[in-house]
């Protein structure tokens, strides 16, 4: 079974509080438990999007990092 | 003689998540650069992140707001002078330190553009796209002779301490 990103955001180099903002933008036009991924170079992103996720109950399913560049998988909240 | 139980282990109550602001209410009173980009900084991050926000903005927060384009406000010499003196718009703030008269902000400007930081007034169209509530405040618009023309579009109708307050009902709120 593949699973389908809905949206994919290239936040790379931007800075607080861009990537946050522009993930709740996008994260808004998604159904309920459709994924979006984002690409962050920020490394305040990182427990950023944690918090995010805490705050807003949109699941942060993955978290990585590979040559500085940050990936964040989210699934929005259900209802 | 019989001993009461506790039905119900003591620590339950701390299970319960903490309970979150729905609401956030920044009165933005300096009109400085190194207090307004703070001020949309978190106003920008708390709609984002789901709550209900608003700025109020009163006093030299008024400023920020003139349109970029508008040079001299009000009606008579002293609002005249002040707005000369003070020069509106999101595009000609001072720091509230190391100003050097306009050198500062040019440079910190500068750092930013290099940084890829958003400026103020890239995060007051943030702030408006993603629903903040920014309302001007009347009385000090009508004491500061700014009038509603003056300022940008996307600002909700002037309004008094009991708007600001009514919406601080309950809020997370910042005085800044």
């Amino acid at each position: 079974m593949s699973i389908t990103i809905a949206v994919s955001l290239d936040l790379k180099g931007l800075s607080c509080p861009l990537p946050i903002a522009r993930t709740a933008r996008a994260m808004r036009d998604l159904g309920p438990g459709q994924l979006l991924e984002a690409f962050a170079t920020d490394p305040g992103s990182v427990p950023d999007f944690k918090a995010w996720s805490k705050a807003t109950g949109n699941q942060l399913v993955e978290s990585d990092e590979e040559g500085g560049v940050y990936r964040f998988l989210l699934q929005k909240k259900e209802g | 003689m019989s001993v009461a139980t506790i039905e119900k282990p003591a620590v339950e109550a701390a299970v319960e998540p903490p309970q979150q602001a729905e609401k956030m209410v920044i009165f933005a009173w300096s009109g400085e650069l190194d207090k307004l980009w703070p001020t949309l900084i978190l106003a920008t991050t708390g709609a984002a992140m789901g709550k209900e926000t608003t700025v109020f903005f009163t006093f030299w927060g008024l400023f920020p707001l003139v349109k970029n384009q508008v040079r001299i406000t009000g009606e008579n010499w002293m609002q005249k002078m002040l707005s000369a003196m003070n020069r509106g718009g999101d595009q000609h703030l001072k720091l509230s330190k190391m100003n050097f008269a306009g050198a500062g902000p040019a440079m910190m400007m500068s750092l930013a553009r290099e940084h890829q930081v958003a400026s103020p007034h890239e995060l007051m169209q943030v702030a408006l796209d993603l629903g903040v509530h920014m309302i001007p405040c009347q009385m000090t618009m009508d004491l500061l002779g700014l009038k509603r023309e003056d300022l940008i579009d996307g600002l909700e109708a002037p309004a008094g301490a009991a708007t600001a307050l009514e919406a601080a009902q309950g809020a997370m709120t910042l005085f800044i």
